[in-house]
């Protein structure tokens, strides 16, 4: 059983951390992870870099570009990881744009993270349906959830598909925006939380995007069943290096 | 089943093309695709579009047989003016129909990316005409080589944005632009200014553009009494002017269509946009196409001294033309276009803009027969250039 599905089981609001692999030095890698696992965190997004990431605000475009100019390559990636089971049992999840998994080979690339003991992917600019006509049957044979994104503009129908087609968890991005951290939530965000909320959709949501304190982290999970931060940690990260990641959890957590 | 080159109904040259958008976006991008089809066939639609281009552009562009050009290479060889245009090249053609799209579709706000300066000229054009607001995204690096068109975007009301991520150049003012629109995704309608993207735009901005082939068709039967040139010939930095030059033609196998890319300083040299060259698939701001990448699949940082070329990748109908050898493509180098842009000025009174000197660089490249019509698509004027050409050669 997938390890992301165990942990959706918990009877917890979840705390997951996005951090991008090779920032702030190349080698931080399995040390970030094994902090962040110490310190409670419930599951792990690591970030491939990319060079033109999209959907991203500066923060984490700068860790990107920073992680790139620091030799980092889906390769050393898996490198880094490849013990990484025999000491971090939290769900690991990659989140990174399509163009470097397709040129790695999905296939190749998905049995690798199978490999190392990834347990889903999170790939912004994979449409859906391009994932449901072309590449769900490889995922599956790896083992791997691949998680969707829903932000507030998307419809019902639409998300009622997302749902089908998932099986761990539906990722929610909190506002119409790129990553990086705003200053809380309004009335806005919590009404499209509830709307979500009262679909009872057969997959859990994690909310993401915006997330960056104890009580954004709150209001977000008031109706999810957790949230993940990003650009927040990063920004941590740039501040006071990796000695100290139990600073940060301990002040979302608090 | 006859191939056709255009695309699917799906969004797909060949196995190029799609939307590979983040789901921010979808509502948008299917918002468009839903409707660009129907509000463009509309009668009052076509109808305003052609007066436009008409009264406001200046349409149709003169077809001009370029009599000194042709007989320096014994053959012959005509012009399309879009130089002539309103506001100094073709962008304007497909700025002016995604304003009425986008006015249809009641969006009160626009944003563009800009290389050259020309899209983001044209853009500001159609904003100020129409009375809506306009924000510009400009690689910092171009803002500093096409200084006159950030003059005319502010002039026109509009507010120049400097990209300053990555290389800072076309591709960093795109993937800003995309994220203006993540952010702003109601009123805002993202006119994207060539035949790039995720679907529907590079078949919308094609579209738009084919008024090009369309003219061409009319003017040179009326002057050599065929519709059929020999060859077509334009430049390619994403290809909308190529993709107009073509497209009433693209399934026309008599002919020939030749493709210019910027090869920079070379194409070996490691400062290159010659796409079709140094390219491989994958994605690039939505679109399965050929793109400069490496091998771990980051996008690579193109050059070419000419800032509307210089852009890592291709629009999927052009990858699909590169990939099938319906088009045969040609890479001419930063000082083979200057060389070609100084000729053209001394030989036919026509300053060109180094877009389209990369375009009339073919003539040193390939010989063509003396009875060869060759139809090159002049996308544009030399205005913005100057300092560039100056500087260059010294005047
Ligand atoms: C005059 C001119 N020609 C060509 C281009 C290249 O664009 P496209 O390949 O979309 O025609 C530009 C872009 O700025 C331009 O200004």
């Amino acid at each position: 059983m997938n390890r992301i599905n165990n942990k959706l089981r918990e009877h917890k609001k979840l705390l997951s951390i996005y951090f991008t692999a090779g920032y702030p030095n190349l080698n931080d890698t399995v040390s970030i992870i094994q902090e962040l696992e110490h310190s409670g965190i419930d599951m792990i997004e690591i970030g491939l870099p990319f060079s033109d990431p999209l959907a991203d605000g500066p923060t984490i475009q700068d860790s990107s570009t920073r992680a790139l100019k620091n030799g980092m390559t889906s390769e050393l990636l898996f490198n880094q990881l490849k013990d990484i089971r025999e000491t971090v049992s939290i769900p690991l999840i990659i989140m990174g744009y399509f163009n470097p998994m397709l040129q790695y080979g999905v296939e190749a690339f998905c049995k690798k993270c199978q490999d190392v003991g990834i347990d889903g992917l999170i790939i912004p600019d994979l449409p859906v349906d391009v994932y449901h006509d072309q590449y769900k049957s490889t995922f599956e044979k790896y083992g791997l959830a691949n998680i969707f994104l829903i932000t507030p503009q998307t419809s019902d129908e639409r998300i009622r598909f997302i749902d089908s087609v998932s099986d761990g968890f539906i990722y929610m991005v909190s506002s119409a925006s790129t990553t990086g951290a705003k200053t809380g939530f309004g009335n806005e965000q919590t009404d499209y939380f509830e709307r979500i909320a009262n679909m009872k959709l057969k997959n859990p949501q994690i909310v993401g995007f915006g997330i960056s304190n104890n009580e954004t982290f709150k209001q977000a999970t008031q109706y999810a069943k957790g949230a993940i931060i990003g650009s927040a940690f990063i920004k941590h990260l740039t501040k006071n290096g990796t000695e100290n990641v139990r600073a940060f959890t301990e002040l979302i957590l608090k | 089943m006859k191939t056709t080159y255009n695309v699917n109904e799906k969004g797909y040259y060949g196995e190029f093309g799609g939307a590979y958008i983040p789901e921010m976006l979808y509502p948008n991008i299917e918002e468009l695709r839903q409707n660009y089809l129907k509000i463009t066939a509309e009668p009052s639609f076509r109808q305003e579009f052609h007066q436009l281009l008409k009264d406001y552009v200046g349409r149709p562009s003169p077809l001009y047989f370029a009599k000194r050009l042709s007989e320096k290479y014994n053959t012959k060889i005509y012009l399309k003016r879009e130089d002539l245009n309103h506001t100094g090249a073709h962008k304007v053609n497909n700025t002016i129909g995604q304003i009425l799209l986008a006015q249809r579709l009641g969006k009160t706000r626009i944003i563009a990316e800009t290389g050259a300066g020309q899209h983001g000229v044209a853009t500001a054009t159609v904003c100020a005409l129409m009375g809506i607001e306009c924000v510009v995204y400009m690689g910092e690096v171009d803002i500093a080589r096409q200084a006159p068109n950030v003059a005319r975007m502010k002039m026109l009301g509009a507010k120049v944005v400097p990209a300053l991520s990555g290389s800072r150049t076309l591709k960093d003012a795109t993937n800003e632009a995309m994220r203006d629109w993540i952010n702003n995704p109601l009123d805002t309608h993202y006119i994207v200014g060539s035949v790039v993207g995720p679907h529907p735009y590079p078949d919308m901005v094609a579209r738009f553009q084919s008024v090009v082939s369309e003219e061409i068709k009319k003017q040179l039967l009326e002057k050599e009494g065929t519709k059929n040139p020999d060859y077509l010939i334009a430049c390619v930095g994403g290809g909308s002017n190529a993709a107009g030059t073509y497209y009433h033609y693209l399934d026309n196998t008599d002919v020939n269509i030749i493709a210019v890319e910027a090869a920079g300083k070379g194409i070996d040299t490691g400062e290159s946009a010659a796409t079709s060259v140094l390219g491989k698939e994958g994605i690039i701001h939505g679109s399965k196409t050929l793109l400069m990448q490496t091998g771990d699949g980051q996008i690579t940082e193109p050059y070419s001294i000419s800032a509307g070329l210089d852009y890592p990748g291709v629009g999927p109908m052009h990858a699909n033309l590169y990939k099938t050898g319906r088009a045969e493509f040609i890479s001419i180098t930063d000082d083979e276009a200057m060389t070609a842009g100084l000729e053209l000025s001394q030989l036919e009174g026509i300053i060109p803009a180094i877009e389209t000197s990369h375009a009339l660089a073919v003539f040193e490249h390939k010989k063509f027969k003396p009875e060869d019509i060759i139809v090159l698509n002049l996308s544009g004027r030399g205005d913005k250039d100057l300092q560039n050409y100056i500087d260059y050669f010294k005047l």
